[in-house]
């Protein structure tokens, strides 16, 4: 975040020192009839995914020799760093892949295209509106505009060890009648046996997935008055805080040494028998898959339900730089990338759940395999998450919320302090954005 | 009895030296369900080529090598050959004007690398080299030259000034007194230096993404990271595999001018 900030701040002087002196490269346009080349940055960097859009973009230069586009593979590591650069050195990549978070401070900063009556309708209409609210952002001028579109999404459900399940006498719940936040405090206990945990709560970046459960208790922690954002803990953000809290001090059925690991990091306890079930995003069935030892049986268990099933989500994106010198040949391009056919493919390879209605009725994402059936039917629960419309999230996230969070689950600060630390602190960093 | 116990520190020095190579060489050897089981061994079971097979047919693991070998050599050569006669100069003359270079070198240290990036960019802009290997490796000799040219300083005031001027009453000429006298006891300092440049060049990721923009010139770390994905979670047996084979050229390099390392520290006239 730090390498990141100083990025911008470096990038802005670059743009602002070479403002007067550049040879002033501002783009020909293409001349009549010659082939366009587009730059097409892509994250994806799973073998299945990289593939997958291997495979649409060529078979888009082969459908399409005017508009050739040239695929780079980019790592989500450091993919804003390095759009920050190019879109101040006014090189930017014609095609971007990023997810919704990034777009905002993009947006505000006009390095995107608004493609606001640039989708074709058809592509428009086969992604709901919750979706295109997660790429909808104030252009920094006063007005709003959306700046991607959104194709990929993730919803947290539950992987559970089956043989654990049965031997317990514990059911699968089905997506139209999930367990709730209770039920599954119970069933966690019941599996809580011997060196067997009932759940494990990898938490070392605690803050989106906190964020994301507590819509399930109508838990927002923003709140807005016009264009100012305010932080606010109240009961509703309070309630899922406080019952991983509690499963793992009060009911002991959460393995507290897991608190510190990374979303994968609990695989290993979960396939030798340490942890039944592990709340995480839908795209770690695909571990799963490739790394459990043979024989080991695994179900996917849908999202929980508080007052409502509700989850934050934010989507993966493709959008336009606004630098680009061939916008409608790019923005035709990701109209073909994200047809239906291909959100299928790219959902599949990701292990995601895709945006286009069309694609998440495809028999490859509702067959009962590997939890396809489940992890499809939560994207229904998916609403925009709050945070993406707060100025300054990130840097309330990394100084605030993070450390804050981390306090409260390792068990050494209260709610209260936790809930304190996080609005006083909270607001004093977004008062500066709010500014 | 004191020597078997030297024997043993050692043997464990060197061990903890070439524990993570050991443990990356184990991992690129072990199938997904190996690397994930709860009690992980260093034998893999049942060791597969796999990680290596999808680590070179995924990414141009031997094209981005060569373009980061070529950048580091380049590089690491470029700085000792600048620096050298600076040093020299910052060494032996005690100008006012050396003390503020000096200065000015320490000072240098202390910047944020990423506030170096503005004027580059700017360098790199002007001069066309962009998304280029010449001028990533403009970038990684300004990166290591400070602190090379800071080494170099330290190995040239080792060498008595009397050398010289016993070369002088000799009849050596300047040039030749520092050819035939200074060169060969600086060696050391000059292969030290060179090391350091070279792995610098070598590891070095953010300025390399920054200037390289296309796959077709990216150097082995950017090819690296495309087996990370979000939120720490990577394909480890593909990484490991590369990673394993990013470490040969440096050890590589090593092997070929330690030799040259030892034989100078060993050589000299400033012995006893």
């Amino acid at each position: 975040m730090r390498t990141r900030t100083a990025l911008v701040a470096a990038a802005t002087a670059i743009a602002a020192l070479t403002a007067g002196c550049s040879s002033g490269d501002g783009g020909d346009g293409g001349k009549a009839g010659e082939p366009v080349s587009l730059k097409f940055l892509s994250l994806a960097w799973q073998k299945e995914s990289v593939a997958a859009n291997k495979e649409i973009v060529d078979e888009w230069n082969k459908a399409n020799p005017d508009i050739k586009v040239e695929y780079v593979q980019g790592s989500w590591d450091n993919v804003n760093d390095q759009l920050v650069t190019s879109f101040e050195a006014g090189d930017p990549p014609d095609v971007i892949h990023d997810d919704s978070p990034a777009l905002a401070g993009f947006a505000s900063r006009g390095y995107l295209l608004d493609l606001s009556g640039k989708v074709p309708a058809d592509l428009k209409s086969d992604i709901p509106q919750a979706a295109w609210d997660t790429v909808t952002f104030g252009d920094g001028k006063g007005g709003q505009g959306v700046y991607g579109v959104p194709f990929l999404q993730e919803s947290q459900v539950i992987i559970a060890n089956k043989k654990l399940l049965d031997k317990a006498g514990v059911s699968v719940p089905t997506p139209e009648d999930p367990w709730t936040w209770d039920e599954f405090e119970e069933i966690s206990k019941k599996l809580t046996k011997g060196d067997t945990f009932g759940v494990a709560w990898p938490l070392k970046s605690p803050v989106n997935k906190a964020l994301n459960l507590a819509l399930n208790f109508g838990g927002t922690f923003f709140q807005t008055d016009g264009a100012k954002a305010t932080v606010k803990v109240g009961p509703e953000e309070r309630e899922v805080l406080q019952r991983i809290h509690d499963q793992l001090y009060k009911d002991k059925t959460a393995d507290p040494s897991a608190l510190g690991m990374g979303t994968a990091d609990p695989l290993p306890g979960f396939y030798a028998g340490k942890y039944a079930m592990l709340p995480a995003s839908v795209y770690l069935r695909q571990q799963v898959v490739e790394q459990a030892p043979s024989g080991f049986e695994w179900v996917t268990i849908p999202p929980l339900k508080g007052t409502s099933a509700d989850q934050g989500a934010a989507s993966q994106t493709l959008s336009v730089a606004a630098d680009s010198k061939y916008p409608d040949q790019a923005t035709k391009f990701i109209s073909f990338f994200l047809n239906s056919t291909n959100q299928a493919k790219l959902a599949k390879g990701d292990w995601l759940l895709p945006t286009s209605v069309k694609a998440a009725s495809d028999p490859s994402m509702t067959t009962e395999e590997n939890g396809w059936n489940v992890a499809t039917a939560s994207a229904k629960n998916l609403v925009v998450a709050p945070y993406l419309k707060v100025n300054g999230f990130d840097e309330w996230k990394s100084k605030v919320a993070t450390p804050a969070l981390q306090q409260y689950f390792a068990n050494k600060i209260t709610l209260d302090e936790a809930a304190k630390t996080l609005v006083d602190e909270g607001n004093k960093v977004l008062e500066r954005y709010n500014k | 009895m004191r020597r078997p116990l030297q024997y043993l520190a050692l043997l464990g020095y060197m061990v903890f030296l070439a524990f993570p190579l050991l443990w990356l060489l184990s991992t690129a050897l072990k199938t997904s369900q190996e690397m994930a089981s709860l009690t992980p061994t260093w034998i893999p079971r049942h060791p597969v080529l796999t990680n290596f097979a999808d680590a070179f047919t995924e990414q141009d693991i031997v094209g981005s090598a060569l373009r980061s070998l070529v950048v580091a050599v380049a590089s690491s050569v470029l700085t000792v050959v600048l620096a050298l006669p600076a040093a020299y100069s910052m060494a032996r003359h005690r100008s006012l004007v050396n003390k503020i270079a000096i200065g000015w070198v320490l000072v240098s240290q202390v910047f944020p690398f990423i506030l170096i990036i503005i004027p580059l960019f700017m360098v790199l802009r002007s001069l066309d080299l962009v998304n280029t290997l010449p001028g990533l490796t403009v970038v990684h000799v300004t990166f290591t030259l400070p602190f090379a040219l800071w080494m170099l300083q330290g190995y040239v005031r080792s060498v008595p000034r009397e050398l010289e001027e016993a070369a002088a009453v000799d009849g050596a000429g300047r040039i030749r007194a520092l050819v035939k006298i200074v060169a060969p006891l600086l060696a050391p300092g000059v292969v030290a230096t060179l090391l350091f440049a070279f792995i610098s060049s070598w590891n070095e990721f953010l300025f390399a993404l920054v200037v390289l923009k296309d796959p077709d010139v990216a150097t082995l770390p950017l090819t690296l990271v495309k087996f990370t994905g979000a939120e720490g979670v990577v394909r480890l047996g593909p990484l490991a595999a590369a990673s394993l084979l990013a470490t040969i050229p440096s050890l590589a390099f090593f092997a070929i001018i330690q030799r040259r390392l030892r034989s100078g520290l060993l050589a000299g006239a400033v012995k006893g």
